[in-house]
């Protein structure tokens, strides 16, 4: 079992868990991520690391409360328990000094960039943070990213706060010059920065986040192409060359379970399914 | 071998195993044979000749002592028979179930020359269920040797050496990746043919002996062999099984209800996906399934995706006589309505507007000189392409070992073209205290080859860590 040590409200819907896994603690790096289960019934969720620490032996991880897993989470407190936490699985992000980073996070994926930002940062880089999320209310963690960036900027879907949409970040590419971008967020979001990152000839690195099971190459569900090739999200990545992804695959690919996820999750809104598991 | 009193006559033909009905049991997941009562099996077991020179011992790829459990057994010493088996086998209720008997000990038996071998393989079963009825006794351990020993993966191998090692007095860690232990047995084999409290009661009896079990714990990622060197491991045991999925590289194979085997037991198996939403991991299947592939892991998928309501066509590029199953799960499956599909392959997947798979071109086969398998090659026939229609596929056509252990040990020498961990007869690697055996060592194979070259490496292990200062 490992136990619940903090519980964050990011944002409307959006919590961090810093969870009591030494062994995960003393080797997880930025880029990985764990496989949970709640319970015995559990599905096997990927969660990205958004941080870790070596000496109390704890690591965190954020979720969206948008499954039913997630909203599982989201009532669990500091003192509960999670049945199963694996890893750190997947291959850590290549960290080291590029010159001048664009690091772009959105949604939820915000907390693992900021990880991402504070590792470049120590790698003797210029780090110029871009969050996005789909309305102001969703955004979270901007002291944070301020405190640490050179520059940081903001943007949301519908204009509430900051930039609307990407679309600023072609003015920013034509004006700056920059060695590496990395993304962490939504397919969409990687898709739209891959696509403007292109023609400007910077290495974009984004982290896939298909569907896993196992976490540890045996099932083949979390196959992504990229360059043609198929590769496997969990051992191949999670991180890729975001010019060489078939993001249109991966975003059919993601939506695969949806009817059951959903389902399930207004199984969960109307107290539990008939298990004997509710909310209470 | 004179003797006066004449013989009674002995039964030519085997006790059949009482089994669900087709109808029925293709609408459940519970076991497809429900076993021997005692009845039966002292029926069944009344009819092995006592061999002096029993074959079916050397057909046994762990030796268990055959006619000397069956003996215990007709004198209803049920204890002593179990433990006369568990000497050598740590697993008889998973073995009873899934040993190929009939091409291991069974094909020896002197019975077949004359009728049916004697059903070795439902004695052990029966044995063995008696005694997850009746509580396990634990067997007499060896004085503690203080060695640390690292066993990697709890698939059938690596629970053979650990149940062995810790009887020997060793310390014995086991690292399993998964949440669950058991291996294939608990995310390939369906519960319908190895319930899944049965593989836990019999990890429990590992743990039981004193095996400190660590689940969730990914060798090469949450610690390596290296390191764990380092932490006073000294002997480690590698049986990390054939995890990685192979697929056929065409074109379409990343459509919606295109699932790789193992995908489609994992859900099916570990996650007990049939049970969504009361499980929170769900499955998806169509009316119409096609499994590419014949071996066991194709047969599994065709009978659970006919459990979860679809009916299966199986495709297979060889012919019935090639089939690589085992003939009773080939029968159970037809039985159960599985239609075979020889001597054809697929060439594409064909999507439909939502990006799922509607059907597949095919084309026809015809078998050509052996290739390096022994097995006539499948030679394609020109002009003979074929449309069939299905809503889900799955691709059963192998694995190959996860690299990740490889990749992460360095000095450990690997077969560059099936990603095998190169073994001497005795499990011993190319690293000095590091030994690996089951399929990590010969490619996918069967339980019970894994158990026996566990059984052979865990007797090299402890000479090793004798001999060591």
């Amino acid at each position: 079992m490992y136990k619940i040590v903090t519980k964050k409200e990011l944002a409307l819907k959006e919590k961090l868990f810093e969870v009591e896994a030494p062994d995960i603690a003393a080797k997880a790096q930025p880029g990985q991520f764990v496989i949970l289960i709640i319970g015995e019934k559990g599905e096997r969720v990927p969660l990205t690391i958004c941080g870790y620490d070596r000496e109390k032996g704890t690591v965190s991880f954020a979720f969206h409360e948008v499954g039913k897993t997630t909203k599982e989470l989201g009532i669990l407190n500091e003192g509960d328990s999670i049945e199963n936490l694996t890893g750190p699985l997947g291959n850590p992000s290549e960290i080291k000094k590029y010159g001048k980073v664009l690091c772009v996070g959105g949604s939820i994926m915000i907390a693992p960039l900021l990880l991402q930002v504070k590792a470049m940062i120590e790698a003797g880089n210029e780090v110029t943070t871009v969050l996005g999320s789909r309305i102001a209310e969703a955004l979270f963690m901007e002291d944070e990213a301020k405190a640490m960036s050179k520059e940081l900027y903001l943007a949301t879907d519908d204009g509430s706060k900051g930039y609307k949409g990407l679309d600023f970040l072609k003015q920013l590419l034509e004006t700056e010059k920059f060695d590496r971008c990395v993304v962490m967020g939504p397919v969409v979001m990687m898709k739209a920065v891959s696509e403007i990152t292109k023609p400007f000839g910077i290495p974009t690195i984004v982290t896939l986040t298909p569907i896993m099971i196992d976490g540890m190459g045996m099932c083949g569900v979390c196959r992504v192409t990229v360059g043609g090739k198929m590769l496997f999200g969990c051992v191949d990545g999670p991180e890729f060359d975001g010019h060489k992804v078939d993001f249109d695959e991966l975003i059919h690919r993601q939506r695969l379970f949806l009817p059951e996820e959903r389902l399930n999750s207004e199984l969960w809104e109307l107290g539990g399914c008939s298990c004997g598991r509710s909310q209470a | 071998m004179a003797e006066a009193k004449p013989k009674p006559k002995i039964k030519k033909e085997a006790i059949e195993m009482p089994k669900q009905e087709p109808k029925a049991r293709v609408k459940n997941f519970n076991e497809v044979a429900l076993g021997y009562d005692e009845e039966q099996a002292l029926e069944e077991a009344s009819r092995c000749l006592q061999c002096v020179k029993p074959q079916c011992v050397v057909g046994c790829p762990v030796e268990v002592p055959i006619p000397e459990f069956i003996k215990c057994l007709r004198e209803k010493k049920y204890a002593e028979g179990i433990a006369t088996i568990k000497a050598k086998n740590a697993l008889p209720a998973v073995c009873g179930r899934v040993c190929p008997q009939e091409e291991q000990c069974q094909v020896k038996c002197v019975m077949g020359k004359i009728g049916h071998p004697v059903s070795i393989g439902r004695l052990e079963r029966y044995l063995a269920d008696w005694e997850r009825e009746h509580g396990f006794q634990l067997p007499e351990k060896g004085k503690p040797t203080g060695k640390k020993v690292a066993v990697v993966g709890a698939g059938p191998a690596g629970l053979t050496v650990a149940a062995d090692l810790v009887k020997l007095g060793h310390d014995v860690t086991m690292f399993e990746a998964l949440h669950l232990a058991g291996g294939v047995l608990v995310y390939g084999i369906p519960e319908f043919r190895l319930p899944k409290k049965i593989v836990q009661n019999e990890v429990n009896y590992i743990q039981k002996l004193g095996v400190d079990l660590r689940l969730g714990n990914l060798i090469g990622r949450t610690h390596t062999i290296p390191e764990l060197m380092k932490n006073g491991y000294e002997a480690f045991f590698i049986g990390s099984g054939a995890g990685l999925p192979q697929f056929m590289d065409l074109p379409g194979e990343n459509l919606g209800g295109i699932y790789s085997a193992n995908e489609f037991l994992i859900r099916v198996n570990l996650m007990k996906a049939y049970n969504f939403p009361d499980y929170d991991t769900p499955i998806r299947i169509g009316k119409h399934v096609v499994v590419i592939g014949g071996g066991n892991v194709a047969m599994d998928c065709a009978r659970s995706s006919m459990r979860l309501g679809a009916s299966v066509c199986l495709l297979y590029r060889r012919s019935r006589e090639e089939l690589p199953a085992r003939k009773e799960e080939i029968e159970n499956a037809e039985e159960e309505g599985l239609v075979c599909k020889f001597l054809a392959a697929p060439l594409r997947f064909i999507g439909d507007e939502k990006g799922w798979v509607k059907a597949m071109d095919c084309e026809c086969m015809e078998l050509g000189p052996p290739d390096a398998s022994g097995r006539r090659r499948p030679v394609p026939i020109k002009g003979s392409e074929f449309t069939m229609e299905t809503d889900t596929v799955i691709i059963a056509i192998g694995q190959t070992p996860n690299p990740i252990i490889q990749r992460t040990t360095e000095g450990l020498v690997v077969n560059p073209k099936h990603g095998t961990i190169i073994v001497d007869e005795n499990g011993k690697t190319s690293l000095d205290g590091v030994y690996a055996g089951g399929d990590v060592a010969t490619g996918a194979a069967t339980v019970i080859s894994a158990m026996g070259m566990g059984k052979k490496a865990a007797k090299s292990m402890h000479e090793y860590l004798q001999n060591k200062k």
